[in-house]
């Protein structure tokens, strides 16, 4: 049976997310690999960005309209795309694992009786077969893994596709289709979002510094701050810190907290507990800064300082300022 | 009401995962297992509902004879009874959402509670499976959470801030740390457990859709360059870090 993919298109505010568009290109990749098609699908009210998903490999994309859709709800999003799976005979559905994506494609998987892969880091083609790759465990072990059923659900960690490759340039025809209000299911509903502060979320970050208990205090964090906002990036936290109340769980990095995959991610005073370790030791580039050489943290960083992270970072602030505006 | 939550017994966070023999699993010499820590909050938050509500707490557990700890220890901490359904543990997420919709179906259950994921297969998907099995609306994430004349108002942790939801029961909600601060199991709680019922069923996981073909660990390529010993070798870092790694 030729392969049919479905690409959930997530947007915000009326604005396709970035996680969304790895997941296009994961889904033209792989229709390129196994000789099939792919199609996005948006569920919202008005779409500002959508002609974005043309330079990542879509070519047709279905927009369920409604203005009751412009914020999520699981119920009537799931219902929708599930329905929409149903009657088009798509066999492959992609989402990004974002606070959304993992929320809804668990329930499409359920919907459709479809074998489902969370979190995916990896997804290829061998021998004509589909196998795909999963951290587990916080990402201390890898799951190699294939799904037997009919109908395949895959979610893809973010940041693991590169959105600067070329040859995803397509022309895109957009096919909207607007629902009427009585066939929404709309048990649960988003009534608001509110946005923390303005500051940018660890999970999203391309550059992260994260403080320890070698902080000494939450009066410290400031130095992470001003790195952060001169970086772009954002600040993270040990579970230490966390529980101490020095920061709020929303920025602790590790095993019961965020999985993060950076750009770059600069540890400073953590020692690495392996439950640290497991959420952030995907990064492709660590920095550590502690003041003991033996901490465990040095052993998965590229490059480390052994000092006293007070002393280094007010020296690193001014060094990185030379280089960024 | 009717409550119940549904529990993971899994391997303590701090644990150092070594593959088995057989490449498929991990090996469970020298592990010890613990209730899974989201699903702490998930427990306590049954405790409060029943306290504000009344009712019964029941905790549900797909497993084996192990299990039966961390379910001895959410009826330490006041949980009413407990119902073991024993299965296949090399199963995926939408087998473990079946097994315990067939018990929970038959509860008459107003809400369920879970945590939001658990720390060995991490997937995020067995509480908004449950919830579709049960033909229920579900919440995943949940920090915070408001139920008033089977109403539902939750809040759930985004990318950059929190969603405010809006539901009814009956529902399915995902526990996210932060939602509240577990008890502790008192001794009299402690004790009272060894006298609670935990029931056992059977199910049988013959529809697992997932094969695992390998485990294995993650390669480290970290070079771990130690850069210097105090605020000195700044410069030469950031000079790593533009030139070697590319990243700034």
């Amino acid at each position: 049976m030729s392969i049919k993919i479905l690409v959930f298109l997530e947007q915000r505010n009326g604005e396709i997310k970035k996680q969304s568009l790895e997941a296009a290109r994961k889904g033209f990749k792989l229709s390129k690999d196994l000789q099939g098609g792919v199609t996005g699908v948006v569920v919202g009210d008005n779409i500002s960005n959508i002609e974005i998903v043309s330079e990542h490999g879509l070519e047709k994309v279905i927009h369920f309209k409604h203005p009751k859709l412009s914020n999520y709800s699981s119920t009537a999003y799931s219902k929708l795309i599930a329905d929409f799976v149903k009657e088009n005979n798509f066999n492959l559905l992609l989402f990004s694992h974002t606070a959304m994506g993992k929320d809804l494609a668990p329930i499409i998987a359920a919907k459709l009786k479809a074998g489902y892969g969370a979190d995916c880091t990896s997804i290829e083609v061998k021998d004509g077969q589909l196998v795909f790759e999963r951290p587990i465990y916080a990402g201390k072990a890898l799951m190699n893994f294939s799904l037997n059923s009919e109908v395949k659900v895959l979610s893809i960690r973010p940041n693991t596709v590169s959105l600067t490759e070329d040859g995803f340039k397509v022309n895109l025809n957009v096919e909207t289709k607007e629902v009427s209000e009585d066939s929404l299911d709309l048990r649960s509903v988003v009534t608001a979002y509110e946005k923390s502060e303005g500051k940018l979320d660890v999970a999203e970050a391309d550059i992260i510094i994260s403080g320890g208990r070698g902080m000494k205090g939450p009066e410290n964090f400031y130095l992470l701050e001003e790195i952060a906002q001169l970086l772009g990036g954002a600040v993270g936290a040990s579970r230490a810190v966390v529980d101490a109340g020095w920061r709020p769980h929303s920025e602790q990095v590790g095993q019961t907290g965020k999985t993060v995959s950076p750009k770059l991610y600069i540890a400073c005073g953590i020692s690495g507990a392996i439950q640290h370790l497991a959420g952030m030791s995907s990064a492709k580039c660590i920095v550590a800064i502690n003041k003991d050489k033996d901490a465990p943290i040095f052993q998965i960083a590229d490059y480390g300082i052994v000092g006293d992270v007070l002393e280094i970072l007010p020296v690193l602030k001014e060094e990185l300022k030379k280089y960024v505006s | 009401m009717k409550i119940v939550v549904a529990l993971s017994h899994v391997p303590d966070t701090a644990t150092k995962i070594k593959i088995a023999q057989d490449r498929k699993n991990i090996d469970p010499s020298g592990v010890s297992f613990i209730i899974n820590p989201y699903d702490e909050f998930a427990i306590e938050e049954a405790l409060r509902t029943k306290e504000k509500f009344g009712g019964e707490v029941i905790a549900v557990t797909y497993g084996n004879d192990s299990a039966k700890e961390s379910i001895r220890k959410a009826l330490a901490m006041g949980v009413d009874k407990g119902i073991l359904i024993k299965g296949d543990l090399n199963v995926d997420s939408l087998t473990v959402a079946e097994a315990l919709a067939s018990e929970i179906s038959q509860l008459n259950t107003d809400i369920v509670f879970c945590g939001k994921q658990s720390v060995d297969y991490d997937s995020s998907a067995v509480g908004q499976m449950l919830a579709e099995f049960l033909n229920f609306p579900s919440i995943s994430t949940v920090v915070k959470l408001e139920i008033e004349d089977g109403k539902v108002k939750a809040e759930r942790e985004v990318e950059g801030g929190i969603e405010k939801v809006e539901s009814s029961l009956p529902i399915v909600i995902t526990a996210q740390k932060g939602l509240n601060e577990p008890r502790y199991a008192s001794l009299k709680g402690i004790m009272a457990a060894k006298s609670k019922p935990i029931e056992e069923k059977t199910f049988d996981a013959s529809n697992n859709r997932l094969v695992v073909n390998e485990l294995k660990l993650p390669e480290s390529k970290r070079k771990s360059k130690i850069v210097g010993t105090d605020a000195s070798a700044v410069p030469e870092l950031v000079k790593l870090l533009r030139e070697e790694a590319k990243v700034i």
